[in-house]
């Protein structure tokens, strides 16, 4: 006792070292853009939600163009029904993991709508879209494996890169050819997972899936797909941007998500590999987390089934992208794509300050878009980034381009 | 390839990058003397790979932080 009254005594006082001094850079950033006057782009509330879109947010009727809730499913009847009626019948939450006690009839029914959705053997679902790909690709691609990816892919196939073992071989963003050198540089016998994404969700550009599918072939790579934005929309069926491009059956994996078109929450990955199921037992995200609930994974189920006929809807989401994407292209913004190859449509700003600027006077007129920016963002730009629904009428897409118009001008970012 | 090749190889193509031009020793720093962003270490190192036909993992890059470390990273990497 004594001794270690003595111990703590002698022992000089040191300050803490604060963990969090390495966040002082993006601190200071935030509090100056804060300090301009601007609303927070990243403390935004929706108090009351309307319909997939519009909400009043911040206390404003607002149009909601920057939610990924592509196909408008959020409020579809049968799809809360099927909520209700699981919540009613099967309980708030399932409290356990998939492999324990947490594999309810609903998961199983949400597993059969995806394998149905997209012709494929198997069907694993996860909590999120980003376990997703965080528990397949750490899974899949071990020491000695080598991983060859764009380097725009999302945080999520970063973060699985990080969680496993395998080499990370990063190339420039949709360039074939320098997706084909890192191949053929690959030590022979070593294996391979190239992992490309549908449509990247910063300029809402697509990938030339079908040269790049033929090459990882070509090299034996296994092939693995983001398709979280192109789900339900791209395709003749809404598969994604491989079945647009005729390359379903070389893909190996596609990872999906329901947060976008599905219209709830979770993730999934989709197979024809025989031995596919394994994967329940060593993927670590499926693993250690408790399963979706009940009622998430009836509406997932149902909204899943009525994507399959959803053709009207895709045909109108089109005419809504291509009128924006003209609309804002004549009015002077510049465009992350040249021509509209998504449901996305990405407005590149000048700067963080005026982007900012531009986020919040849409905000005033009523329009809520997404401010990405750095790091989040390929080549440091700071973007609105605008995702449009099928449930936007025709009428609404104009009164977004007169938003815009008045806004871009009272900020000077057009003339 | 000498380790002296190697590295007169890649001072040549480290000079575009090198916009301020700092004088490189093997004690130069690529994020804090150089000031490379994470854009201008993706073609630098896509430079450097096509130069000497390899492969430098981003498991390999964290490793790599100063000229010296790359010059005889590449080093290596070209002789196996």
């Amino acid at each position: 006792m004594t001794d270690n009254a003595t111990l703590a005594e002698a022992a000089p006082a040191t300050e803490t070292h604060d963990l969090f001094s390495k966040f002082d850079p993006i601190i200071q950033t935030r509090e100056t853009l804060l300090a301009s006057g601007v609303e927070d782009p990243f403390n935004l509330v929706m108090e009351k939600v309307l319909s997939p879109t519009r909400a009043i947010c911040n206390g404003r009727d607002t149009i909601l163009l920057g939610t990924y809730n592509y196909m408008g499913m959020t409020f579809d009847p049968d799809v809360l029904d099927a909520g209700k009626q699981a919540l009613t019948d099967f309980g708030a939450g399932t409290t356990g993991s998939r492999v324990l006690n947490g594999t309810y009839q609903g998961h199983r029914e949400c597993e059969d709508a995806l394998k149905e959705f997209y012709g494929m053997d198997h069907a694993m679902v996860f909590s999120t879209g980003y376990q997703a790909n965080l528990g397949i690709i750490a899974t899949i691609a071990g020491k000695g494996d080598y991983v060859v990816l764009d380097i725009d892919s999302h945080a999520s196939i970063y973060d699985g890169c990080a969680m496993g073992n395998a080499e990370i071989v990063p190339f420039r963003h949709n360039d074939i050819e320098a997706m084909e050198k890192r191949l053929r540089r690959i030590p022979e016998g070593a294996g391979k997972l190239v992992i490309l994404e549908g449509v990247y969700s910063m300029l809402g550009d697509v990938a030339p899936l079908k040269e790049m599918v033929a090459i990882a072939k070509k090299y034996g790579a296994m092939v693995l797909v983001d398709e979280a934005h192109s789900m339900g929309f791209i395709g003749e069926n809404g598969r994604g941007v491989a079945e647009e491009q005729g390359v379903m059956d070389d893909v190996d994996f596609i990872i999906g998500t329901f947060s976008k078109s599905v219209g709830t929450v979770g993730g999934f990955c989709v197979s024809n590999h025989p031995k596919f199921d394994i994967l329940r037992l060593v993927c670590r995200p499926y693993v250690f987390t408790a399963s979706l609930p009940p009622s998430v994974v009836a509406t997932a189920a149902t909204s899943i089934r009525k994507l399959m006929h959803g053709s009207n809807k895709r045909a109108h989401l089109w005419e809504n992208s291509k009128r924006l994407h003209a609309g804002l292209t004549q009015m002077g913004f510049e465009l992350g794509t040249s021509e509209p190859q998504s449901a996305i449509v990405a407005v590149i700003m000048p700067d963080l300050e005026r982007g900012a600027g531009m986020w919040e006077a849409l905000l005033q007129e009523g329009l809520y878009v997404n401010l990405a920016r750095p790091p989040a963002t390929p080549a440091n730009m700071t973007l609105l980034r605008c995702s449009l629904c099928a449930e936007h009428s025709s009428e609404e897409v104009e009164t977004i381009l007169q938003m815009f118009e008045r806004a871009g001008k009272t900020v000077g970012i057009i003339g | 390839m000498t380790e002296a090749e190697v590295d007169e190889r890649i001072r040549g193509l480290i000079e575009p990058f090198n916009k301020k031009g700092v004088a490189i020793t093997s004690a130069t720093t690529f994020a804090n003397d150089l000031e490379f962003d994470s854009l201008t270490v993706m073609d630098f190192v896509a430079e450097i790979e096509d130069e000497f036909d390899i492969i430098i993992s981003m498991n390999q890059q964290a490793e790599i932080e100063t000229y010296g470390l790359l010059v005889s990273a590449v080093h290596k990497l070209q002789d196996s």
